[in-house]
């Protein structure tokens, strides 16, 4: 099967945009992607014809949105092979999900002098939380090294485990530099020395067809946004004995069993975990993406963007000056380029000129741009529509920007 | 598109960035501060030497992009031997060029950062170090808000 890009196009309408005069080239997949017609549809028809509140309603449109809002669960159950329904929990997005684990998991098992394994290549989501509940707790964090290919140090890992050691966050696959990360012989490793894993697959999620049937984490986090759906809505995957285990995160309405002045029972999860009126509507459209993207051949599509960041990788290292981070790392469509002597910012503004945008800074990582030297980088992430045609015109773009910038 | 390009990395631009003026430390500052922009990482110190409210020196050091590097290093040629009032003038007449692409007495050369107003998100970058040096002038201790 090959991938009919131009038919999956035709699927976004906001690929048609001009920008200052050019066609989009739209390279900032990483930070989020775009939303087919059927993602946005969804959420239009949901607030002209079926808005209420979830869950306790006696009318129908509640009930129709409770059917619906539980429909997505079971279907973000399916699409990550995360078995029950019920050990999916909406968050806000991967940033939400990670806050939930480090506080509510992180905060009832974590003691004084425990340890919580990182790395070096952590986008601040998977990094921060933990530094705060570290310091709620007495634990302390170390981190798995990144080596100069891209990957990770796992005979570091090796020596950093030890019996203090209860968590190990790692993430699927480098925002920054898109390496993938070998989670099954980390999560080995780890639950050999009794820790627990939690994988950020912010990056995977879209990229890779992730099936946690395959994958030995014990919890995943995503986002839907970058999967083509609404922001403002993801997923928090859980063992069901890890969830069930767990102290609510948040208090209010929808998370409890019965509440008296003093004290509260709790639902069970998910619920315990939606504290207040969830985002219904972002439920919805990621409902219609997940529909979306789970039409797709999604061997035909992983094939498609890998040979499309081997063929971005291949042209861009023709321009005079540039240098990929991470370069002998396996990865997925996202590279982050060095250009000699041009800030990432200045080459991003030429870029913008001719329609093509990209990502100028340090993607919320910083201690791998110190790992690197730098302190920014230029990235390009591609998705499922982006084109070969468009690998030309970026590095056509980098051309021009080492001439104006020169 | 291109003229707008052109526009913002004027040559005069582009030889600042390769070659920033008063880009050393200043070990006889009298006042000192840090500009950093989080969102790119960018990092600029700022040292003035004050006597008299007057600009007799100042100079800057640090990392970032063209926009931020040369605007840090116009600068410090455009207040050096100002008065502290005037160098507030300048900071609010500079912040208006980049914002409103016009200011009504601002020295000729640092109009080459009208292009700045096109490309909203990079004023960040051109005012980046006029921040800090602003932070500067008010972190010193007998310092009166004018």
């Amino acid at each position: 099967m090959t991938w009919d890009v131009e038919r999956v196009r035709a699927d976004f309408p906001i690929l048609s945009r001009e920008i200052r005069g050019h066609p989009l080239v739209y390279l900032d997949n990483a930070a989020t992607a775009q939303k087919p017609a059927a993602v946005i549809a969804a959420i239009e028809h949901y607030y002209q014809t079926g808005n209420a509140n979830v869950h306790r309603g006696v009318h129908a449109l509640s009930q129709e949105a409770t059917l619906e809002y539980e429909r997505v669960r079971a279907l973000a159950a399916k699409f990550l092979g995360a078995g029950s329904a019920a050990n999916i929990v909406f968050t806000s997005g991967t940033t939400g999900a990670l806050n939930l684990v480090a506080q509510s998991y992180g905060g009832s098992v974590l003691r004084p002098g425990d340890e919580i394994l990182v790395t070096e290549m952590e986008h601040h989501s998977n990094l921060v939380p933990w530094q705060l509940i570290a310091e709620r707790t007495g634990a302390v964090l170390k981190a798995i090294p990144v080596t100069e290919s891209g990957g990770l140090d796992l005979g570091e890992l090796e020596r950093l485990l030890g019996p203090r050691t209860r968590i190990v966050a790692v993430t699927h696959a480098s925002n920054v530099i898109g390496a993938i990360n070998p989670i099954n012989a980390i999560a080995a490793m780890a639950h050999e020395a009794g820790a627990v894993v939690v994988v950020d697959g912010a990056q995977s999620a879209p990229h890779l067809r992730v099936d946690l049937g395959a994958i030995d984490c014990d919890f995943f986090a995503c986002s839907g946004h970058k999967l083509y759906g609404p922001t403002g809505i993801g997923l928090l995957y859980g063992k069901p004995e890890l969830l069930e285990a767990m102290p609510p995160w948040q208090g209010g309405g929808g998370m409890i069993r019965e509440v008296q002045i003093g004290r509260s029972t709790y639902a069970p999860p998910p619920e315990r975990f939606e504290a207040g009126t969830p985002p219904i509507a972002e439920v919805v459209g990621l409902g219609a993406a997940l529909d979306y993207v789970s039409r797709w051949d999604w061997e035909a599509l992983v094939a498609y963007e890998q040979d499309i960041v081997a063929e971005a990788g291949r042209k861009l290292a023709g321009v005079p000056g540039l240098r990929i981070l991470g370069e002998g790392a396996d990865r997925v469509s996202v590279l982050s380029l060095v250009l000699d002597g041009i800030h990432p910012h200045d080459a991003g503004t030429v870029l913008d000129t001719l329609g093509i945008a990209v990502r100028a800074g340090h993607h919320c990582a910083q201690p791998l741009m110190r790992r690197f030297g730098v302190t920014a980088t230029l990235r390009a992430s591609f998705g499922a529509y982006n084109t070969h045609q468009e690998i030309d015109t970026l590095v056509e773009g980098l051309v021009r920007a080492r001439k104006v910038l020169g | 598109m291109t003229s707008e390009l052109d526009e913002l990395y004027q040559s005069v631009i582009l030889d600042h960035n390769r070659s920033p003026r008063n880009f050393h430390k200043l070990e006889d500052a009298t006042a000192h501060a840090e500009g950093r922009n989080p969102l790119c990482g960018d990092l600029f110190d700022v040292w003035l030497k004050v006597a008299d409210e007057r600009i007799v020196d100042v100079a800057f050091l640090g990392q970032g992009c063209a926009i931020s590097k040369a605007s840090a290093s116009m600068m410090t040629q455009a207040i050096k031997g100002k008065t502290v009032a005037e160098v507030r003038q300048l900071f609010d007449q500079f912040h208006q060029l980049v914002t409103a692409g016009s200011a009504t007495s601002l020295p000729t050369k640092l109009e080459v950062f009208r292009g700045v107003r096109a490309f909203p998100i990079r004023v960040k970058c051109a005012t980046l170090s006029w921040h800090a040096m602003k932070a500067a002038l008010d972190s010193r201790p007998s310092h009166e808000e004018s």
